[in-house]
């Protein structure tokens, strides 16, 4: 395929593994046998299984009827919602969870930036019984307070991250800084496809199982295993490389990712990483990246706690870069529309994370016949009380 | 270059010292290399402050950020340290992350490096094959150093490659921890230092994180060559300001 990661760990010009020595050891280890300990038909057994049966798999492809008439197109939900725990992150941390119990550790530590997939990975771990430290911004404590309730019942402790902007990016720094100072029993678990070499790859292929879903349903829905548009939010971009991956090699599928445009992408308060970042490394990841002149990392902003990232994984670097994927951004008032249009046509409260997704409808010319993807990555529960304020209900 | 490292007293431990340039005020760079070098430092780190260092502890992570607000950057430290061949004899040392040096430009930082006198680079999150890979031969070019980090979970097979690429010094990094850990130095951690001194390896070894007073410079050194003090300085830093360096130095030698 031509989007795979090459054995350097790197898609085109972006990726790799830019990491202080410390981690050196453990991405080795995860580097030399993800691949193998996947591919093992016990492992797809126990994964599968439990996608099917504890996450609620397949997730369905629902045609939006009212939506699709309101658009002028076929327009179908990829209703990744209606997993356990509301949202698509749930994919990855059943795929690393065991993963980290063939490697034999015994302590998980991850970061979270709405909570999604901080609940995600407390869910997991207490399934699997191994102890649960989510790292969260401070100010993701605040905004996302559902969640963190949610992780706390689940038996994880959380720590706020006070450094820097308090959010996504410094509740990943403090992860990576845990991983160094606990070298032997943890196992770091990545929430998107973002970090060094070998996570980006192995997010995408847990979460492929969106992608691999949309092209059977499709085929029985439409009679064809490829729909005309896929669209999907990104901050990191872990739905957005479910959603995408089978279809990267199709040219006629047109992919849209949908950035957090935040307050305008030229207002200063933007997290639309494609149109204001450069090349640049984050995380230990070389990747486009919102920095100044200097490369000292700033600050983004998005209303929306899962899309407030200030760089994107390397493969949706890769398909900027080559013109393979269509990057658009849709702003915060944007997407608190389509998120409430999505109430009101459909009857779905979608997270405001997926409201982005929903508000690049508006942005693309359909014609009548076109078969449209909107990835609906997580349902709305977390996000209530930003919309209430928002529409002064 | 590893000459340039090495001290004739073979008794004498090395002592480096840290500090973020830039911090506490934005034009101490200068004073505070000729009072560590009048103070008998044997070389001197200069952090290019960076807004996310992965490596580092509270304190460099709070220096770096105050270093950052002070307008501290790789342009303006190149142009503090235009004239400090004039004065000061003992090699200089960046050590930074490596976006800083990507976006400055990879040949432009190294050709400045040399055109302002440092030594040699240390850069945490440039790992040894892209290093090898892709910037090695600029490195030579431009006669600039670089110093690897290997930690207690380094395998002896990467120490050996390390010490082949290495051409400053060899970067021990105490423990698995961040830089500025306060908790002195056990069995476990003289093991290590010794197990790797044992190899007889080319580079001579310096130590480093968590080096804060006379006992763990001479716990961290018994086997090695030397080591680095950081987070402690910039702790001193901190409170006196960038007075009575001297004083700070006194209690290793």
């Amino acid at each position: 395929m031509k989007y795979e990661v090459d054995k350097n760990g790197f898609y085109g010009d972006f990726g790799g593994a830019f990491v202080p020595e410390m981690l050196y050891p453990n991405l080795a280890q995860l580097r030399d046998n993800y691949r193998r300990i996947c591919e093992t038909d016990d492992f797809q057994k126990q994964f599968r299984d439990l996608l099917r049966d504890y996450a609620g798999r397949p997730t369905p492809l629902y045609r939006a009827s009212r939506l699709s008439e309101k658009y002028g197109a076929n327009i179908y939900l990829k209703r990744e919602d209606l997993c356990h725990t509301g949202a698509h992150k749930i994919n990855n941390t059943i795929g690393q969870i065991l993963l980290a119990k063939h490697l034999g550790k015994s302590r998980i530590i991850a970061e979270t930036g709405a909570g999604q997939h901080g609940v995600a990975t407390a869910t997991v771990c207490a399934l699997a019984n191994l102890e649960c430290i989510v790292y969260m911004g401070e100010i993701d404590m605040k905004r996302q307070e559902p969640n963190v309730a949610r992780m706390k019942m689940l038996g994880a402790e959380v720590r706020p991250a006070k450094s820097g902007s308090k959010t996504l990016k410094d509740a990943t720094n403090e992860a990576i800084h845990d991983w160094i100072s606990n070298p032997e029993d943890t196992y770091y678990l990545i929430g998107s496809v973002v970090g060094p070499h070998p996570y980006p790859d192995l997010v995408t292929r847990f979460q492929s199982v969106i992608s691999e879903e949309i092209t059977r349903q499709l085929s029985e829905k439409e009679n064809r295993a490829h729909p005309d548009f896929v669209l999907a939010c990104v901050g990191g971009g872990s739905n957005a490389a479910g959603a995408f991956y089978h279809f990267l090699d199709e040219p006629g599928v047109r992919l849209i990712a949908v950035e957090a445009g935040g307050h305008g992408v030229d207002s200063g308060e933007s997290a639309a990483t494609s149109v204001l970042g450069k090349p640049g490394i984050i995380h230990g990841s070389k990747t486009l990246l919102m920095q100044t002149d200097d490369g000292q990392i700033t600050e983004p902003y998005s209303i929306s706690a899962g899309l407030d990232y200030p760089g994107i994984g390397p493969l949706h670097a890769h398909l900027f870069a080559s013109g393979r994927a269509e990057f658009v951004s849709a702003t915060d008032d944007e997407a608190m529309e389509a998120g409430r249009e999505l109430c009101q046509l459909e009857g779905i409260i979608p997270a405001i994370e997926s409201a982005h997704a929903l508000a690049a409808l508006k942005k693309i010319k359909f014609d009548k016949e076109d078969v449209v993807v909107v990835c609906l990555s997580g349902r709305g529960d977390k996000d209530l009380g930003t919309y209430i304020d928002y529409f002064n209900l | 270059m590893k000459e340039r490292f090495r001290i004739s007293d073979t008794d004498k431990k090395l002592l480096s010292v840290y500090f973020t340039a830039g911090f506490p005020q934005r034009d101490d760079t200068v004073h505070i290399i000729s009072e560590l070098e009048k103070s008998g430092v044997d070389f001197i780190e200069i952090g290019l402050p960076f807004s996310d260092p992965l490596a580092d502890g509270p304190v460099i992570q709070h220096s770096s950020s105050v270093a950052i607000r002070n307008g501290m950057s790789a342009k303006l430290l190149f142009a503090q340290l235009s004239r400090i061949r004039e004065s000061v004899k003992i090699p200089l040392v960046i050590m930074g992350y490596f976006n800083s040096i990507l976006q400055y430009g990879v040949g432009e930082f190294l050709e400045k490096c040399a055109e302002v006198g440092i030594d040699a680079l240390i850069v945490p999150d440039l790992p040894l094959e892209i290093y090898v890979s892709d910037y090695e031969q600029l490195f030579a070019k431009f006669g600039i150093g670089m110093v690897f980090l290997v930690t207690p979970q380094t395998s002896e097979d990467r120490i050996r490659q390390i010490d082949a690429t290495s051409n400053a010094f060899i970067y021990l990094v105490s423990s698995a921890a961040l830089t500025g850990n306060k908790s002195d130095f056990g069995k476990n951690h003289e093991d290590y230092f010794m197990r790797v001194s044992n190899m007889a390896l080319h580079n001579q070894l310096v130590t480093g994180f968590g080096i804060h007073d006379k006992a763990t410079f001479d716990s961290a050194t018994k086997f090695t060559s030397g080591a680095i003090v950081g987070s402690a300085f910039i702790r001193h830093l901190e409170k006196f300001g960038a007075r009575s360096i001297s004083d700070f130095v006194r209690q290793f030698h």
